[in-house]
């Protein structure tokens, strides 16, 4: 994805807008968020450079399938409000959405657009549309069905959790949302950083939920606080679950308990929901890095690369297994990275963490790799250089090589069957588990995905729930 | 909110003891258990084990030693105050069944997380020798009440100021070399106590449980803050545990990691005193 403007596009002369950021050098110390939001005056251009196709690819692009010609033919209008509603149609959370969809992947990179010229940056519209609402524009809530007296519980309040909540308090049922944090919002407010997703949007949607009704537990880990089983003796009459994919994978190799090793979970934990960005004014400390490595390269070894640059580090590396076309973060990030000064390593696997007598890590043996023969996924396999073995120097390491499925709820209740690797087994196209009355979404099915994914999961088990509690099971 | 109802200062004003109003914990906790607290928006995510619990009141019960700036903000709570947050209760529960004749043995605050183990052994019908300790007699916290939970209480300081002048590992090695066979040791304490106590224990090749408290975040098995060594396996303590078999657990590393964030604890304590200061001036 490129922000800089087109020189010719082909039905007239505006060009992508771009979005204005903080520059590199300030923003890469600074939490401040990077992109700071379009104009109104631009939004509308950028709107105006929309075809309005009849059979548009975009929408098809999109996971939740947003009306994004309809949207933004109000935008191009001047129309916001009238934009945010058909956003609101099928996406609860357009203010996060905006920010952090691979649009790359997903409606941008479906636009017919993009075919010659810059797609219509419709991630960078929308976010404008919500950001517009929440700083004003409306104060509306949407009309509420009258009670149905059934009951949901909604077990971690991440995205898929809010598009069910938000869904089904709509359809007149009640919705209490159990989260095992001290605060909601799951990977959005623990993992993904403040300069990339401001927590306060977050808390404006949490917000917007209570206000329309839905109950807010947290603090209540299920399978430990209280279990499934027992929330059917409560009274609910269905639930459904959406923990995440929240495991953090170690790679195995000597010295990962080192001090300043961290999972990438842990590091951004801290930085992040516990604010040791702001130590001491806020209690929790972090290892500050001046060299820091980065083992990974998606999303979260992105935000882990970026968070050590702006709480200190020299220099930061981002350790990479396979090679740039491979790695799976948004193309804005890694352009981001690349701008605020973020070295890759690529071909590089670490062997082991070296420490000093205090056992505070101090290097990384690496080796570098090769590509070889294409794998079962079609990608080419990295294999070993062998006698390529060199050292990296590090005061902190961050493994982000994935997430697997926690195992705390799902151990803890009998008969909601799990595939192979640990995730729950729900139905595709309703989210439906193997217990009756459970249903499950996001990244505890699918494993780590998408914002997106998450809440399109969150979508049709919402449909299949309130199906079930109006007509049985 | 999770209100604090009742508050004793149970030794020289180094440990104190809490009682919480948290129902829907309190119908859940059991022996080996424990809690995360978050006094306030600024705070810390602290762990402290549930030294018992009260399901038709709704409370818990936690008993800290007041050692670095979250500790000293808990202390410094009244009755009436609340702490923003508390979850759990987490970790697994203590395996308590028969299997003859226990001996649990506790340093310092250890004693608090051994109570509810040594009155939930007693009643699942073991024979059980309770050996708790203390540097000096001012420090020995629940003499009464670990006394009430066992067979035999020992106790030991070690200045001598009070019972046995000596260690835990000491008074245990006696029932070690006895007639009697020990057929379980419970050893919460210190991290050096347990490493030495294992040490001991393996030596007589009496199975041995500790309690491991490394540093923790979430307390749920999401973060990995809490890995440990045991069996060379790493294993996460909030939900693999807290308790281990003794004879395999990596202590030289736990104690490294537990030294982690030194520099940054004895700053935030710093700058809690002069805020203190400032407060009463
Ligand atoms: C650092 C990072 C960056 C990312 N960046 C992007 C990005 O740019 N774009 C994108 O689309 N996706 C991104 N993702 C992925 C995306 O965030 C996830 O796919 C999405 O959040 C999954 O949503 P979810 O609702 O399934 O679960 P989560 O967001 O993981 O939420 C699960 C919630 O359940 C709670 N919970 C867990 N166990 C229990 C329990 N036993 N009882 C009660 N509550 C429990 C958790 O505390 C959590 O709040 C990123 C992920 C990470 C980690
Ligand atoms: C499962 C578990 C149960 C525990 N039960 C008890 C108990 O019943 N009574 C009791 O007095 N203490 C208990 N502890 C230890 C207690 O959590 C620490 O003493 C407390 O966190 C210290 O915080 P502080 O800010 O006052 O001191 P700090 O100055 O921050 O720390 C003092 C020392 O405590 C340890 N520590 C610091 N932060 C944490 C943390 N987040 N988690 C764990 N340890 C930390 C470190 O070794 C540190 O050097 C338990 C710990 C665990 C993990
Ligand atoms: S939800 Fe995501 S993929 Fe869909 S239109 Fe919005 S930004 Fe694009
Ligand atoms: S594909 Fe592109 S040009 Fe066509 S409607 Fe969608 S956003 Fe507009
Ligand atoms: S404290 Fe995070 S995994 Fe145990």
């Amino acid at each position: 994805m490129s922000d800089k403007p087109v020189d010719k596009p082909k039905k007239d002369k505006v060009p992508r807008q771009a979005m204005p950021e903080q520059e590199p050098q300030v923003r890469a110390r600074n939490f401040e968020e990077v992109p700071l939001g379009l104009s109104a005056e631009s939004a509308v251009l950028e709107a105006s450079r929309c075809l309005q196709c009849k059979k548009p690819s975009c929408v098809e692009g999109c996971p939740v399938n947003v009306q994004i010609p309809e949207f933004i033919k109000c935008m191009a209008e001047g129309d916001f409000l009238g934009g945010i509603r058909q956003i609101w149609q099928r996406n609860s959370l357009p203010a996060v959405c905006g920010r952090v969809c691979p649009q790359e992947a997903q409606c941008e990179g479906s636009c017919v657009l993009g075919k010659k010229d810059a797609p219509v940056a419709i991630g960078n519209l929308e976010r404008f549309a919500a950001d517009w609402a929440r700083k004003g524009g409306t104060a509306e809530l949407p009309p509420k069905a009258p009670p149905t007296g059934k009951k949901v519980a909604v077990v971690g309040a991440g995205p898929a959790s809010l598009t069910v909540a938000g869904d089904l308090i709509l359809r007149g049922h009640e919705v209490t949302m159990f989260e095992a944090f001290h605060r909601p919002g799951g990977v959005l407010v623990y993992g993904i950083p403040e300069f990339r997703l401001p927590k306060e949007i977050v808390f404006s949607e949490v917000n917007f939920l209570e206000r329309l009704g839905v109950k807010l537990e947290c603090n209540t880990v299920v399978g430990r606080s209280i279990t499934v089983d027992e929330l059917f003796e409560e009274g609910f009459d269905a639930i459904f679950v959406a923990v995440g994919a929240g495991l953090p994978k170690f790679l195995g190799i000597p010295g990962e308990n080192y001090i300043g090793v961290y999972s990438a979970n842990e590091y951004l934990t801290r930085s992040n929901l516990m604010k040791a960005y702001l130590f001491p004014k806020y209690d929790t400390p972090v290892v500050i890095g001046k060299q820091v490595v980065v083992l990974g390269g998606g999303n979260v070894a992105m935000d882990s690369a970026r968070t050590a640059l702006r709480l200190g580090a020299d220099q930061v590396h981002i350790v990479y297994r396979r090679s740039r076309d491979e790695m799976p973060a948004r193309a804005a990030e890694v352009h981001h990275a690349e701008e605020e000064g973020v070295k890759f390593q690529f071909l590089t696997a670490p062997t082991k963490f070296i420490a000093d007598d205090k056992g505070r890590v101090t290097a990384m043996e690496c080796q570098r790799m090769e590509l070889g023969e294409p794998d079962a996924s079609g990608r080419r396999r990295p294999v070993i250089i062998k006698g390529s073995e060199f050292i990296l120097d590090c005061d902190l390491a961050v493994i982000a090589v994935g997430a697997g499925p926690n195992p705390l709820l799902t151990s803890s209740t009998p008969g909601i069957a799990l595939n192979k690797w640990g995730y729950i087994d729900a139905d595709p196209k309703t989210g439906k588990t193997a217990l009756k009355g459970v249903w499950a979404g996001g990244d505890i099915v699918t494993g780590s995905a998408t914002v997106i994914l998450a809440m399109g999961a969150g979508r049709l088990a919402a449909n299949s729930i309130h199906d079930y509690l109006m007509r049985g099971w | 909110m999770y209100e604090i109802l009742n508050k004793e200062v149970l030794a020289q004003g180094t440990v104190v003891l809490n009682e919480i109003s948290a129902p829907r914990i309190a119908g859940k906790a059991k022996p080996g258990q424990f809690v995360i607290l978050k006094a306030n928006e600024t705070g810390e995510r602290v762990p402290l084990t549930m030294a018992d619990s009260d399901p038709k009141r709704g409370t818990i019960t936690i008993i800290y030693q007041v050692v670095g700036k979250s500790t000293h903000m808990f202390a410094d709570m009244p009755v009436g105050a609340s702490y923003q947050d508390v979850i759990g209760p987490l970790g697994k529960a203590t395996h308590l069944e028969k299997v003859g004749r226990v001996a649990c043995v506790g340093g310092g605050t250890g004693v608090a997380v051994l109570h509810p183990i040594t009155r939930g052994m007693k009643e699942a019908g073991n024979e059980v020798i309770a050996i708790i300790g203390a540097r000096n007699k001012d420090l020995l916290i629940l003499e009464d009440k670990m006394r009430a939970a066992s067979h035999v209480l020992k106790v030991c300081t070690d200045d001598g100021s009070y019972g046995h002048h000596g260690f835990v590992t000491d008074v245990l090695k006696g029932y070690l070399t006895g007639p009697e066979k020990v057929d379980l040791v419970v050893g919460i304490g210190p991290v050096p106590m347990m490493k030495f106590l294992t040490k001991l224990t393996k030596e007589y090749g009496v199975k041995t449980m500790v309690s491991l408290n490394p540093i923790m975040v979430d307390g749920t098995g999401m973060c990995g803050c809490c890995r440990v060594t045991v069996g060379g396996k790493t294993q996460f303590a909030c939900v693999d545990g807290p308790e281990f078999d003794g004879h395999t657990v990596d202590f030289d590393e736990l104690t490294q990691r537990l030294a982690a964030y030194r520099e940054d604890e004895a700053k935030s304590w710093a700058r809690y005193k002069e805020e203190c200061a400032c407060r009463t001036r």
